[in-house]
């Protein structure tokens, strides 16, 4: 397998199509392009050092390899040739820590209050930035002081139901645990049961940041809670599109892991729209949608537009009543996960999300959908407008939102949003 | 998920059979491995350039000379009205402000190496370089921006074979200084529709132009309101101005996509780009489904019609094994024009005539690839595009005239057993 996606570079014919889509590029001459620093470059990468170090300014997108006619893995390599690099150099220590939301999950949310304080004090993220380099002015979610893994602890479902298994992520669990009590309602109306598994990060954050042993690690730990239940047949689903695809097919393509346990798991892995989708055609979804009566801009993050299913949340909302749902076309946010958090990355992550910014700001709506959790971060601190997980406007268009909710709290909002 | 027509490819010919299939009410989605030749190539419609090395005043007369010729040419299938309106069609769905041109005489339009090439339609932004028209044309260069190099087109379209007599010369200007280094078209385009190069590109030439000139400038006048710098410098500068189409990427091609995918989404339509459609579930001689390969599994995609607009041996519609056996690779559909296991592929030079190039699906009326007895394959399934066989394209300069010729017909053959009303959404 690995052989076949460094191989694929043989079917590169330079004729230049993921260089016209490749967000970064575009913005900064940082990062010379994925041709030239995926299948050109990669050919001069044997046993030695790379040739050049610009792969470290791939954000990891995957949109070249979306839009490659040839079906070259031009991101898998740039993702693989990156980690040689840090390998070689070592992973700084910033780098390891932003890429453990778990750790700084567990660190931040026994002190929620202070710890987003400090996240929103100015000259707190000044010194952060002096000290470990994420930039001031990078979006960061607020801990929401609870988990949603001990919500759900204590949430019972009706134990004769039909089981579906769900894999929550860590922005769900430490940020957004009102996500994943919605993704849980919503599973519940239509009639399931839903068993949440002990789980801890997916490993894409260290993927992507060059330590893929660490990722192995994270993956194989992963998959070793979640095999059992896809081994007993039962569906995953994820509202995380990234860590979702991760499971689904990148630490097979990119860290090359040939294990069994993940293996049955990416067979069983749904995306939480996809899933949704699936049952209404098989007529199993419930309809009973009350009027939103709403224009919302719909942005489909890159990594979801890896899994290759569409735009399945589009289709789910389109049987709302009177909801609009507005699709754009911009191809990026910029932040990549962590990419746009960085000192040095931060001001190409915003320049690479200006685009959609206009266009979210263009259609003046104060709300807008994004299925990734990071992108929704990014969306709100380069407009101001909240965005929310499409989960959640399924929810209210059921009306599973309870009284002691805030009308239209719409989780996004938990976020303070940095001055942008 | 169920469909009206699952369109195989997004290419011109996929992304026009869509189109017309999206307008006239259909539910249709478009899977793709990738996106087509619409970056690579200008834009233009080129619908019949050459016959035997001879080069076509009008398409609508020669297409009767070519297809005397090449019964199973794809445009054998389409009838001329119907190729009129194809054109017509499409003219005005392709973009801002549209297309010039017809199917009655071709515009000799300049290549970034000067050579003067037959398109029967062009953007509005290009056909100004039409070279028919003689006099004195000015071609621009920006310095750093690689492969477009304006006294080589000069020093090329003087020589080339023109009905009026014409002079030429290059003008090499210096962009203002931007903190992306690299000028590639993208970046370039990029700037025209934030930076206002527009004012600068006035400043800069009009003083050095004559009155009565005509100014070339590479196709990179924007992405998003390229036609409105086009007019504006036509408008200040009172001259002619025309895009000349440089090498990959195209930004014309990519302003041309663009176009069509944002029309199709606002009817509606699907696209997913990184799949692979791998084959189909079929009953009673019909498709009922398409199986798509995803990130982690094959899903079936029930749909009454299906259009195979994947391309050829560049895109991977069509491939040649290690075995030396050629391939559809999506259906295993029969081929013609395969040279037989004795006989030679390929020529030894590299612009002779390849006898592989002509390989490819054929069709009966209704573009429905049919076996070696003439019966289609399947009832439903349509092919469009450069997996059609019997043409060749790059010599014939016939290649996006097939596509969207091909695309039209294709969806023009599944609307017409239903006709169904015409949708809201037809604008």
């Amino acid at each position: 397998m690995n052989d076949l996606i460094r191989d694929s570079l043989d079917h590169c014919v330079k004729c230049t199509t993921c260089e016209t889509y490749c967000p970064v590029s575009k913005v900064t001459p940082l990062f010379p392009g994925p041709k030239y620093v995926g299948p050109q470059a990669e050919r001069y990468r044997g046993a030695g050092p790379s040739p050049d170090a610009s792969v470290d300014y791939c954000s990891g997108c995957g949109i070249c390899t979306q839009v490659c006619p040839q079906d070259v893995k031009i991101a898998e390599i740039n993702s693989r040739a990156r980690a040689k690099l840090w390998e070689k150099r070592g992973v700084p220590l910033r780098n390891q820590m932003i890429a453990r939301p778990t750790v700084i999950g567990r660190l931040g949310t026994p002190v929620a209050p202070l710890a987003n304080w400090a996240l929103r004090n100015r000259a707190v993220r000044a010194l952060v930035q002096s000290a470990t380099g994420i930039h001031r002015d990078a979006p960061m979610p607020s801990f929401a002081g609870r988990t949603f893994q001990r919500w759900s602890r204590s949430h019972r479902g009706e134990p004769e139901a039909p089981a579906v298994v769900y894999f929550h992520g860590c922005g769900t669990n430490y940020y957004e645990p009102l996500v994943g009590e919605m993704v849980v309602a919503v599973l519940e109306h239509n009639g399931f049961r839903v068993i949440v598994p002990p789980q801890d990060c997916c490993g894409l954050p260290l993927q992507s940041n060059g330590n893929f042993p660490a990722a192995r690690t994270y993956v194989r730990r992963l998959v070793a809670h979640l095999a059992p239940h896809a081994r007993a047949g039962l569906s995953i689903v994820s509202n995380s599109t990234s860590c979702g695809l991760m499971l689904k097919r990148e630490a097979h393509e990119i860290l090359g892991l040939e294990d069994d346990d993940l293996k049955v798991v990416s067979d069983s892995m749904y995306d939480l729209c996809e899933f949704l989708l699936g049952l209404h055609e098989r007529g199993a979804l419930r309809t009973d949608f009350r009027s939103l009566p709403m224009k919302v801009p719909y942005h489909a993050p890159c990594q979801q537009r890896g899994h290759g299913i569409g735009k399945p949340a589009l289709d789910l909302l389109a049987l709302v009543p009177d909801l609009h749902m507005i699709e754009l076309d911009a191809d990026c946010c910029g932040i990549a996960g962590t990419y746009g958090l960085k000192k040095e990355k931060y001001e190409i992550s915003m320049a690479v999300g200006k685009r959609l910014f206009d266009d979210i700001t263009a259609t003046e709506s104060d709300l807008a959908a994004c299925d990734s959790e990071t992108c929704r971060w990014q969306i709100a601190h380069g407009t101001g407008v909240t965005a929310v997980h499409p989960i959640e406007l399924l929810y209210r268009a059921y009306g599973l939102d309870r009284s002691d909710q805030p009308e239209l709290v719409m989780a996004g909002t938990e976020l303070e949003r940095v001055a942008g | 998920m169920s469909y009206d027509t699952v369109v195989i490819g997004a290419g011109l010919a996929g992304l026009t059979a869509a189109l017309r299939l999206t307008e006239q009410g259909q539910r249709v989605l478009i899977v793709a491995r990738g996106v087509g030749a619409t970056h690579l190539a200008p834009a233009t419609v080129d619908v019949l350039g050459y016959v035997a090395e001879a080069r076509v005043e009008s398409p609508a007369t020669s297409l009767a000379a070519l297809l005397a010729t090449s019964q199973d040419h794809p445009y054998a299938r389409i009838p001329a009205d119907q190729l009129a309106t194809a054109l017509a069609w499409f003219s005005a769905r392709a973009g801002g402000s549209g297309y010039a041109g017809s199917l009655a005489e071709n515009m000799l339009l300049p290549t970034a190496l000067g050579v003067a090439k037959p398109s029967a339609l062009a953007p509005r932004t290009m056909a100004g370089g039409d070279l028919r028209a003689g006099g004195r044309f000015v071609f621009v260069g920006l310095q750093g921006f690689k492969d477009f190099h304006p006294t080589l087109i000069a020093d090329n379209v003087v020589r080339a074979r023109l009905p009026a007599p014409i002079t030429a010369r290059a003008l090499e200007l210096k962009p203002p200084p931007s903190r992306v280094g690299d000028l590639s078209p993208r970046v370039i385009a990029g700037r025209f529709d934030t930076d206002n190069l527009g004012d600068w590109l006035v400043g800069a030439l009009e003083h050095r132009v004559d009155p009565d000139e005509r100014i070339g400038v590479p196709a990179v006048l924007g992405l998003r309101r390229a036609e409105e710098t086009w007019l504006e410098l036509e408008k200040r500068l009172g001259r002619k101005v025309f895009e000349v189409a440089t090498v990959p990427p195209s930004i014309p091609g990519i302003r041309l996509f663009d176009a069509l995918t944002r029309a199709l989404r606002t009817g509606g339509a699907r696209i997913v780009l990184g799949v692979r459609a791998v084959g189909a579930r079929a009953s009673n001689g019909s498709i009922e489904a398409v199986d798509v390969v995803n990130a982690t599994r094959t899903v079936s995609h029930q749909t009454r019609s299906v259009v195979l607009a994947s391309g050829g041996f560049a895109t991977g519609g069509l491939e040649l094994d290690s075995y030396g056996v050629t391939h559809e690779t999506v259906f295993d559909l029969p081929l013609i024009g395969v040279p037989k296991a004795d006989r030679v592929r390929f020529a030894p030079g590299y612009f002779d005539a390849q006898p592989l190039a002509e390989a490819g699906v054929a069709t009966d009326d209704l573009l429905r690839p049919i076996d070696s007895s003439g019966h289609p394959v399947y009832a439903n399934l349509h092919a469009a595009g450069a997996i059609l066989g019997a043409a060749v394209p790059w010599k014939e300069k016939s290649g996006t005239g097939i596509s969207v010729a091909t695309g039209y017909a294709a969806a023009e053959a599944i609307l017409a057993p239903h006709t169904q009303p015409l949708s809201e959404a037809v604008r």
